[in-house]
């Protein structure tokens, strides 16, 4: 048998009017981790809807090699016959049905014509136990589990089929640090037993710390594949690699920084969520914006700062406020819904750009003019003729690509639709800017723009509470930063003499 | 500069012939409906030895459809809500029954009762309204229950009488009668008016558009293209306008849904609540952060239903000039039908009111051909159930095509 499990040679896929697979190569050894990295839009999804047969054969060119065959997978499940599964960003397990069920679903064990349950029982708590999760009652809901837990449940899941070669599509994206080393030490383990594994990230630190192998895509074509074993793989390179060109310093310089007066301040804001038994979700949150700084708010998953950000921005899910006050340039103030909050100068840059930011349906002129159309309306109708002069203006100032404002949302790249939505909140022209997550999911070209307007913003007198997870970009942008955890504010640190060493610090105390 | 100006050259150079191609291509959804509905008209008038095309039964299926295309219209907004009202149907019937006892056992003029009963409408749809956003029951449940309610309340309030004969003559004439003429004569005068000027008004508005976003150099049809599509449009009004011209002019009932068309194209296209129609239609929990209050449009949706619901009913009394315990049985049916046959998405979000009515067309033309051919109202449904589904499946194909 060869070294390699897996050979794509030559792959070409075309999609109406874009090459998204150019003449892509790519080897993967029996037993490596192998990390897909690359810019959205590269082609590393498209790359492993081929391998999997999402994308059947015949609708590609080139050979799929594996275990010495080519293979011509016209179905998921022809690729899951021969050991191959796929698990994607967005998990697939049902939230209403039960770890076992979920573990056998679609490949349920039989006695005759009946799913024989006790069988079931038995075989999904070996595949817990493989995946570490020993402790996890068997006939617990999915719903009821954390994301890191369910994410191991989805290997598990992979792991009773059988699998030889497992794709992961950035697993760790919504995973908090513990439960992201947790499952990134599984990948070893299993590694150690005989599994090959494909993960796409785009976390550079989990790349250099597991990988074997690492292969770059850019603009659908392979640039490079560089070994572990043999060079250092360091993150400059790989983003040198991923870009194309030599980006010195992600975190732009601001020129002019005129911090003012506090605009904004909490003090002792608590709430509760009523869908969660009334649990007690933000306990006497403090906290303050000055005029003209970018405060960031660091914190993983679940730390409540969405919710935070929800319950300030006209409460829009029904938290039960339950004690504090807010602040808006000194008024005490609290929103009965978030058009009263964007009244008075607050505005929110949601984390789920598609959920709940955007309406991808309909084009950049709409969703622009969304939140603001009272400033483009005569009477009782609309003057699209402003509307459209403002939506060209926004789209030429913030660099938005796309051909025309006519283009609908759904349609533009991760960066461009972050830029769509900074649109509509400039033209609304807030006090307060609160950005959860701005960069998720962004390529480094595009993040480098968004920090660079953000810049631009504060320069002009907006305030800024940026919501992060990503610690480097929080430390890179903040003027000062709060480190929240468990619903609580654990401490304030000054941007200037803030380190990761100190953040995480703060995050683990009690 | 000179990039545009290249642009427009390369434009320019594309032959008309695949231009049309192009065009075709790109909005086959809507061409279809359009071809469906001739096709119709041609077969049933072929069918019928052109007894479909002529000025009686045109004037008739606008009778007919009239309160078909009220309902559809609210319909249309509540399904691009991603709501469904299910209640139409009785609620009509029973707002007729209400104007029919008004008129015959309480002695109003019509000029009362009529306003009286769209009244009763809009509290039924602010009823249902409120149950769907303040106590969050889902729409398909509670006008569901408005379906029973309705339809009880109708032959309760019948009980007594029975079917009501109406002997308003003005409240008959407005699914019945048509616009009086400014002279007399063979031809109907004042229908040719209104038809000059509408046809003045399309070209006016569309040549104002046109230049509108050439202004901002978006992308427009050719000029031959864009002349050919106004004389076929134009060539239309004018043939029904000179069909009707020939019988009884303009009826009622095209004045009142023709007002009715207008004003929700306007709220739909033009205003802040058609924006955030359509953005809840999208998605709502966007559209509420982004300072929408989805319940108000949501309240809105509903109560427009209710007094449209109404006004159908009016319509659908004042055919039969009578009011009678069945009024009502299966309107949601074909005002729901009529909507995504005019292209409402099923996923919400997209539809036109315009084109809700070329669905209305396309339904009504098939009963009224139907009932023409003496087809059997059994086999009708099953027909007009077919033709429903497949305009659906081809909209849903096209769709996801893109």
């Amino acid at each position: 048998m060869s070294d390699y499990i897996l050979e794509m040679k030559n792959i070409e896929k075309v999609f109406p009017g874009v090459r998204a697979l150019d003449n892509v190569s790519f080897k993967v050894k029996r037993g490596e981790i192998h990390c897909l990295v690359g810019e959205n839009g590269a082609g590393k999804s498209t790359l492993m809807k081929v391998l999997s047969g999402v994308w059947p054969y015949g609708t590609y060119s080139g050979d799929i090699v594996y275990n010495g065959n080519v293979q011509h997978f016209k179905t998921i499940a022809d690729s899951e016959a021969v050991g191959i599964a796929i698990i994607y960003q967005e998990l697939a397990l049902i939230p209403e049905l039960t770890v076992y069920e979920n573990i056998y679903f679609g490949h349920e064990n039989m006695k005759g014509h009946a799913i024989d349950w006790n069988e079931t029982i038995v075989k999904a708590k070996e595949m817990l136990r493989k995946v570490g999760l020993d402790e996890i009652d068997p006939s617990t809901k999915v719903k009821n589990l954390g994301v890191g837990q369910q994410q191991l449940v989805e290997i598990a899941k992979a792991l009773s089929k059988n699998v030889k070669l497992l794709i992961l599509d950035e697993p760790t994206s919504s995973l908090n640090e513990d439960d992201s080393q947790n499952l990134l030490e599984l990948l070893k383990d299993l590694q150690k037993e005989g599994m090959t594994s494909i993960m796409i990230s785009h976390k550079l630190k989990e790349i250099t710390a597991i990988a074997d192998t690492v292969t770059v895509l850019r603009d659908g074509a392979t640039i490079c594949s560089m070994d572990a074993h043999e060079q250092e793989i360091t993150e400059p390179e790989i983003i040198q690699h991923m870009v194309g060109r030599k980006i010195d310093n992600i975190y732009p310089k601001r020129e002019h920084k005129k911090i003012g007066e506090v605009v904004f301040e909490l003090k002792d804001w608590t709430v509760c969520d009523p869908e969660r038994g009334g649990k007690e979700i933000l306990h006497k949150v403090s906290m303050n914006v000055r005029e003209g700084e970018i405060v960031g708010l660091q914190g993983l998953m679940g730390a409540g700062r969405t919710e935070l950000a929800l319950s300030l921005f006209g409460n829009p899910r029904h938290y039960h406020i339950t004690g504090g006050k807010m602040y808006m340039q000194g008024k005490e103030k609290r929103y009965k819904n978030p058009r009263a909050a964007i009244d008075d100068g607050l505005a929110y840059v949601t984390e789920d750009r598609k959920g709940d930011g955007l309406i991808l349906i309909q084009d950049i002129r709409y969703n622009t003019s969304i939140a603001n159309l009272k400033a483009l309306t005569t009477g009782l109708a609309i003057d699209e003729n402003k509307e459209i002069k403002i939506a060209n203006e926004y789209k030429a100032s913030i660099n938005i690509k796309a051909p025309s404002i006519e283009q609908k949302v759904g349609n533009l790249s991760g960066g461009n639709q972050q830029k769509v939505q900074l649109a509509k909140w400039m033209f609304v022209g807030p006090k307060v800017l609160i950005l959860d997550e701005p960069t998720r999911g962004i390529d480094v070209g595009a993040k480098l723009e968004i920090y660079t307007l953000m810049n631009r913003l504060v320069e002009e007198g907006m305030s800024i509470i940026m919501i992060s997870s990503e610690l480097p970009e929080v430390l890179g942008m903040s003027d000062r930063l709060y480190v929240m955890s468990e619903g609580t504010i654990k401490g304030e640190l000054d941007g200037a003499d803030a380190t990761e060493e100190k953040v995480m610090a703060l995050a683990v105390k009690s | 500069m000179a990039e545009k100006e290249t642009q427009k050259v390369q434009s320019e150079k594309v032959g008309l012939g695949s231009e049309i191609g192009q065009l075709l291509k790109n909005n086959v959804r809507d061409y279809m409906m359009y071809i469906a509905l001739v096709v119709i008209m041609i077969y049933f008038n072929i069918q019928t030895h052109g007894g479909f095309l002529t000025a009686r039964n045109i004037t008739n299926l606008i009778n007919q459809a009239g309160y078909v295309a009220v309902l559809a219209i609210g319909m249309t907004i509540i399904l691009i809500l991603v709501q469904i009202d299910l209640s139409v149907g009785f609620v009509a019937g029973f707002c007729g029954a209400i104007a029919a006892i008004l008129m015959t056992q309480y002695g109003m003029s019509e000029w009362l009762a009529i306003p009286i009963v769209m009244l009763l409408g809009l509290a039924i749809g602010a009823y249902q309204g409120a149950i769907v956003t303040k106590l969050g029951v889902p729409a398909f449940v509670t006008t569901l229950a408005g379906m029973f309610i309705f339809r009880g309340l109708l032959s309760l309030s019948l009980q007594k009488t029975g079917t009501i004969i109406i002997p308003n003559k003005g409240f008959n004439a407005l699914s019945n009668g048509c616009i009086p003429d400014i002279v007399d004569g063979n031809v109907h005068v004042l229908t040719i008016i209104i038809g000059i000027v509408a046809v003045a008004f399309v070209i006016f508005s569309q040549i104002k558009t046109r230049v509108n976003k050439q202004k901002y150099h978006f992308k427009v049809v050719s000029t031959p293209i864009f002349v050919l599509g106004l004389v076929f449009v134009s060539a239309i009004i004018m043939t029904i306008i000179g069909l009707l011209a020939s019988y009884n002019g303009i009826p009622w009932t095209a004045v009142i849904v023709g007002v009715i068309l207008m004003i929700y194209s306007y709220i739909l296209n033009k205003t802040k609540l058609g924006r955030y129609i359509y953005g809840i239609g999208g998605n709502a929990q966007a559209a509420e952060l982004s300072g929408v209050n989805v319940k108000k449009v949501k309240m809105f949706a509903f109560c427009s239903m209710g007094l449209l619901a109404a006004v159908a009913g009016i319509l659908f009394t004042s055919r039969l000039q009578s009011a009678t315990p069945t009024a009502g049985t299966a309107f949601e049916m074909d005002a729901i039908a009529s909507s995504y046959i005019g292209g409402v998405a099923v996923t919400g979000g997209i539809g036109k009111v315009t084109n809700t009515i070329i669905g209305t067309l396309v339904i009504m033309s098939l009963t009224n051909g139907m009932n023409l051919m003496n087809v059997d109202i059994s086999y009708q449904y099953v027909v007009k159930g077919i033709i429903f589904i497949i305009a659906v499946a081809f909209d849903v194909r096209s769709r996801r095509a893109k």
